[in-house]
């Protein structure tokens, strides 16, 4: 069977949608991500969609899950080389991809990574619990 | 699922794909590509044209079983443009006042129709849906070249 291949880059993983993919291509990627995810501990999701020169409502529902249950595995992802004529049309089309985080391309994408990573980091303290709001004093 | 016969042993005209699995959604959006190139669209109303296309197509085979897509050309649509013609002998849509409605079948509705008609009539400049309970959906759109 078809597979959309998942490489490993540092504690990312990138995937490239190169070809014009169908649903059921789609639904298997969702799975292998988050085998690999859970498998490799990753903490970021970087897929690169400047190939794909359309983005319906299902691809688009297929991002928003990525998204959603990626973030319950502990990772980020964020969409990367969205072309300009698919989000007119997806906004055109009513779809918001919600917790989907996008970026220009590839280095925007990791540094939004590492941003949402460490932003992360600070709010979970030492012992790995929810830092309550009010800042104990030294 | 029973796989596809191939298209000219399957009777149909040459502009007339059937919609039976997956890929057939991915091939029709190729065709509709082709003639959206061919009618002289701009890439935007290509594009459009191609994810209307596909809502379509997948409407007609996830609620209507199903169907055919239909690629009329120029000549046929009388001015430079395409028309798209997707039939499914479904259940059909009970109300289709309710269906056109923003909001009834989004996102959050499990695609109750996909992403919904409402969105699909935003991304072409013509668009008629016919319905009837027990015979099925047939809805026709347009995109013309400025």
């Amino acid at each position: 069977m078809e597979r959309i291949p998942i490489v490993t880059l540092g504690e990312s993983l990138f995937v490239t949608i190169q070809v014009d993919i169908d649903d059921r291509l789609a639904t298997t990627l969702q799975d292998d991500l988050m085998e690999r995810i859970v498998a490799t501990g990753a903490r970021g999701v970087l897929i690169d969609i400047s190939s794909m020169e359309v983005v319906d409502s299902f691809m688009g529902r297929m991002f928003a899950g990525i998204a959603s249950m990626s973030r319950i595995l502990d990772a980020e992802v964020v969409v990367i080389g969205m072309r300009p004529v698919v989000a007119i049309t997806l906004v055109e089309l009513g779809l918001s991809m919600p917790g989907v985080r996008t970026a220009l391309n590839v280095e925007r994408g990791m540094a939004l990574l590492d941003q949402a990573l460490t932003a992360r980091l600070n709010s979970v303290g030492v012992d790995g619990e929810l830092a309550d709001g009010d800042d104990a004093p030294g | 699922m029973a796989t596809t016969p191939p298209a000219k042993a399957s009777g149909h005209p040459p502009n007339m794909y059937p919609i039976a699995c997956d890929d057939d959604v991915v091939q029709f959006r190729h065709r509709v590509r082709e003639a959206a190139i061919a009618a002289g669209l701009r890439l935007i109303d290509q594009t459009k044209l191609v994810t209307a296309a596909s809502e379509l197509a997948r409407n007609a085979l996830e609620h209507g079983g199903g169907g055919l897509g239909e690629v009329c050309s120029p000549e046929t649509v009388g001015r430079a443009g395409v028309r798209l013609i997707v039939e499914d002998d479904g259940p059909g849509i009970p109300d289709i006042a309710l269906a056109m409605t923003d909001g009834v079948s989004g996102v959050s509705g499990g695609g109750a129709l996909g992403m919904g008609l409402p969105g699909t009539r935003r991304l072409v400049d013509s668009f008629e849906v016919w319905s009837e309970v027990g015979v099925g959906t047939c809805v026709t759109v347009e995109k013309w070249a400025l």
